[in-house]
């Protein structure tokens, strides 16, 4: 007879909870430099190291060093800081909006702009994000109108989607940024249609898909990954790893497995890990998966280590569940102070003028924002019309529905 | 004009539009060499090429979801799921997302997207192979629904859905696939060859969504079906001897309301037959509006015929498939009422 024991189940807790003194001893961090930059065209089963380890390039002392310190101008590197600053400040102001009333709902981007900044510089025009809600800086450094971005978020009478969305749902075919969907995942499997569609086609457009850690453990991740693999999608799977889900530490949707990274590799999908707070690093790592991508060799994944500094919404307090100081002893530190120091570091740079830049881009923000609250917010001003809730449900609109219209009046 | 099964009609109806459009695409489980489980895609990979029509991995929610984004690239994806009583892993991104493109991106993104499904019972498919879940479907808003009945309409359907900028759930009776059924299981089966209606036009030709068609004109009362009901309740009237104006909808989304209101208007009673179960089915939705258009036209209250509220049964099918029987029973309670 063989000893049965009672069983017991495994619920996994992060290591500290309101209260606790943070700590961060599980994620190790290699130095900047230290991981290798294979080929584009390297067999996946020779990198799967890079799953496990974090590729980093701007070192303490603020230097870009070891292999993949890719070779950004002076210029597009601050430009690279400007558009971090102007996401940064976009957010601050939003978030003001939504406590004033102006808009039901906001979502900021705090500690996560490099991903999305840095990623924008690696694509081309045609090529398609299918971004989640926390990838604005895709718009912000694509030259995407902060004003129609604000009249989004206040769902005013020059709101793009016509009040038809919650706010920060944005979309926009010319500027490479997908339709926005509530429903976690969904986007990340289409991202993988498109860019077989691409294929197809013969076209030499790729796509980008964008998930949180939380969200890989949607069936549709997995569904992404299957299709990428088999078809050899042009698609670079992005995972922005910023170790929350709202209140759910990112040990829930990993379980036991090392890394969210390591994921991609039982699909054969060759998979790198990043600092996502190091905007050189998140340039070159998306350069190389978009290389890769562009020259027909299939999908890569990316898995950006970051963390999620701010709550994950206006409707969330994450004192609740995090202790307060845990932002500031994340250990790969603050995106846009560190490509400041580098910056600094090259000479090009300096605290004057980061201090003139923010003044500057905070003056620019408040303009779109005042042109945007000419058109209306949420609850004053001009507002969409009712007839557009009618509108684009189908291309022309059916019997029922223009009964409907006119049963609301409208 | 050719001789075709219902099969072959929608072979046929894809054939037609990936020759004529290359952004037509086919694809799903067993669809490219193997030419589909019931046949409808054979020939087309070796005819169009590997890149147009494919196997995919089994999995529906990425089938729906590769063809979503294929679909906002600009392709026309023609899809399938192997049954419809297997769509429910894509439900999410059918409801959340193909249905919602246009209206969240204020036309942005669009979805001309078609989603081919075998649906509907009287096969021995058991609990999952015999579904009619039309009604989660024309819930939905933003979805058109079509069922079509026989070989004609099934070509001239698909093509206008494959040519439609909006989603289309397109639900195939599969036991209506190679003939026409009344419900007799008992007696053999007529094949299409046989039949007027698997009389088929050679080439491009559509029928425009948002139309019924009245199969059957009579002044007693009307019937409101689709798919292989719209043969049962032929029967039924047949046998019970009763004058009835049957109405095949073959779109329930957009629905035609217009030759719906005449009938009722003319006839005074209204019967209604679908195979899916009967609580919050496409019936309620018929009754309801029946009710609203013609309430004082009515002589009698509306009669539903449909599935049982239970899963589909295996051993049991003849009493859970609405049959001539119990439709012909209602048929007449209706003009006695």
């Amino acid at each position: 007879m063989t000893e049965r024991r009672l069983l017991t189940l495994h619920v996994p807790e992060p290591a500290v909870r309101p209260g606790g003194a943070p700590d961060f001893s599980n994620v190790k961090i290699p130095k900047a430099g230290a991981v290798p930059r294979p080929n584009v065209d390297v067999e996946p089963e020779s990198i799967r190291d890079l799953a496990f380890s974090i590729i980093r390039v701007l070192n303490r002392s603020g230097e870009a060093v070891g292999p993949w310190a890719s070779p950004l101008s002076d210029e597009e590197l601050l430009e690279g800081l400007r558009h971090m600053m102007t996401l940064r400040t976009f957010d601050a102001r939003m978030l003001i909006a939504q406590r004033q009333g102006k808009t039901s709902f906001y979502m900021q981007h705090l500690g996560e702009e490099a991903i999305s900044c840095a990623f924008r510089r690696a694509l081309s025009p045609g090529d398609m994000n299918f971004p989640t809600y926390r990838q604005a800086g895709l718009l912000i450094a694509g030259g995407y109108s902060m004003v129609d971005m604000m009249c989004q978020i206040y769902s005013n009478s020059r709101d793009p989607l016509k009040g038809r969305q919650l706010p920060v749902m944005y979309a926009s075919k010319e500027h490479g940024f997908f339709t926005i969907s509530g429903n976690l995942a969904t986007q990340y499997v289409q991202a993988v249609g498109w860019a077989m569609a691409s294929a197809i086609s013969n076209d030499t457009k790729i796509a980008a898909a964008w998930i949180g850690d939380g969200s890989t453990a949607e069936s549709d991740f997995h569904a992404a990954l299957v299709f990428a693999s088999t078809y050899k999608a042009p698609v670079v799977l992005n995972i922005v790893n910023n170790q929350w889900a709202i209140s759910t530490f990112q040990g829930i949707a990993r379980g036991g497995a090392g890394t969210f990274a390591a994921r991609g590799l039982g699909f054969g999908i060759p998979s790198l890990r990043v600092d996502g707070n190091d905007y050189l690093a998140v340039y070159a790592v998306a350069k190389w998966a978009v290389e890769r991508a562009r020259r027909n060799l299939g999908p890569t994944l990316v898995e950006y280590v970051t963390y999620r500094v701010g709550a994950h919404s206006t409707s969330d307090d994450p004192s609740a569940y995090r202790p307060k100081t845990e932002s500031d002893a994340w250990p790969l530190g603050d995106p846009v102070i560190r490509l400041k120091n580098h910056l600094i570091v090259r000479g090009v740079w300096s605290e004057e003028r980061h201090k003139q830049a923010e003044a500057e881009i905070l003056d620019t923000v408040i303009a779109a924002q005042k042109e945007a609250e000419s058109y209306g917010t949420l609850h004053a001003g001009a507002k969409p019309s009712a007839r557009d809730m009618f509108e684009g449900v189908y291309a022309e609109m059916p019997p029922h529905l223009r009964r409907q219209r006119q049963q609301a009046g409208v | 004009m050719a001789r075709m099964t219902m099969i072959e009609a929608i072979r046929d109806a894809m054939d037609v539009m990936m020759a004529r459009d290359e952004k037509v695409v086919v694809f799903g489980e067993d669809v490219g060499y193997f030419g589909g489980v019931f046949r409808s895609t054979a020939g087309l990979q070796q005819k169009y090429g590997k890149t147009r029509c494919f196997d995919t991995p089994i999995s529906e929610a990425g089938i729906v979801g590769t063809a979503i984004g294929m679909a906002s690239y600009g392709l026309r994806p023609c899809i399938e799921i192997q049954f419809a009583d297997y769509m429910y892993p894509a439900y999410d991104q059918i409801v959340s997302e193909a249905a919602r493109l246009r209206y969240r991106s204020n036309g942005e993104f669009t979805c001309p997207l078609v989603i081919r499904m075998p649906t509907g019972g009287g096969i021995f498919g058991g609990q999952t192979h015999s579904q009619s879940p039309e009604a989660l479907f024309t819930h939905v808003a933003g979805l058109k629904t079509v069922v079509p009945s026989n070989p004609y309409d099934a070509k001239g359907l698909l093509i206008s859905a494959i040519e439609d900028p909006d989603p289309v759930i397109f639900l195939e009776p599969k036991r209506l696939y190679n003939g026409p059924f009344d419900g007799h299981h008992d007696r053999p089966v007529t094949p299409w060859s046989k039949h007027d209606l698997g009389e088929v036009p050679n080439g491009h030709f559509t029928l425009p969504l948002g139309k019924a068609s009245v199969v059957r004109e009579g002044s007693a009362m009307t019937v409101l079906a689709y798919g292989t009901m719209v043969y049962v309740a032929q029967a039924a009237a047949a046998e019970m001897g009763v004058d009835a104006e049957i109405i095949d909808l073959r779109t329930l989304i957009p629905l035609d309301m217009e030759t719906i209101k005449a009938s009722v208007r003319k006839t005074g009673r209204c019967v209604i037959v679908h195979e899916a179960t009967l609580t919050s089915g496409f019936g309620a939705e018929l009754a309801a509006l029946v009710q609203e258009a013609c309430f004082f036209q009515l002589e009698a209250p509306i009669a539903r015929v449909t599935g049982w509220d239970t899963p589909y049964p295996h051993a049991q099918e003849w009493d859970y498939f609405p049959g001539p029987a119990r439709v012909g029973r209602a048929l007449v309670a209706t003009m006695e009422a």
